[in-house]
């Protein structure tokens, strides 16, 4: 499903609302996230997940072309942890064959 | 900094968008209804700019009590991961350079 889609089949669960309605909301729970995560933030949905940033050491690499070391410097990355319920239900799915 | 959660969503959907606070609670579960829904289908997740959500199929694999050392395996499982998008990853980033 991409974020298109998305729109739509809550659109289609929404008589009062319209697509473009739908999908400036699903612009603006997407911001959200990511400006929370972008400013040091964690972001938790009851059911479903919760996000925060791992850290990364500085560590050296190389460049793939020429094999030079690099000194890369540490970072943060996003991070998903899917929340119990979600974890249960795809763990069930694979029993139920899909 | 205390989580964003659904509640926070939902507020500044109403604030910032003009919906009704029950539009705004129901496109928040809807929003995360759905997703859950399609990875309950063993279906991918692409958000474009924000990530992916993707299922992988781990096979079952020697496991230990950490407490009594005894050793269980760990049964087959499906797990959901996030992949962050190029975007999400760079603003992130960005705070790291600051």
């Amino acid at each position: 499903m991409t974020k298109s889609e998305l729109i739509e089949q809550i659109a289609a669960q929404q008589s009062e609302l319209s697509v473009k309605e739908v999908e400036s909301a699903v612009r603006l729970i997407l911001d959200d996230i990511t400006d929370t995560l972008a400013n040091g933030g964690r972001v938790e949905i009851r059911g479903f997940g919760s996000f925060s940033l791992h850290y990364r050491e500085p560590r050296t690499g190389r460049n793939p072309k020429t094999g030079d070391p690099v000194s890369l410097s540490g970072k943060h990355v996003p991070h998903f942890k899917p929340g119990k319920e979600l974890r249960e239900q795809v763990n069930a799915s694979r029993e139920q064959g899909f | 900094m205390s989580a964003l959660t659904k509640a926070e969503l939902a507020e500044h959907l109403h604030t910032s968008l003009g919906f009704s606070k029950r539009e705004a609670k129901m496109l928040v579960e809807q929003f995360f209804d759905e997703i859950r829904g399609c990875l309950r289908e063993n279906e991918q997740v692409k958000l474009s700019g924000f990530g992916n959500f993707d299922l992988r199929d781990k096979r079952e694999r020697p496991g230990r009590n950490p407490k009594t050392g005894e050793e269980i395996p760990i049964s087959a499982r499906r797990v959901v991961t996030f992949r962050p998008g190029q975007k999400l990853k760079a603003l992130v980033e960005e705070r790291d350079k600051a």
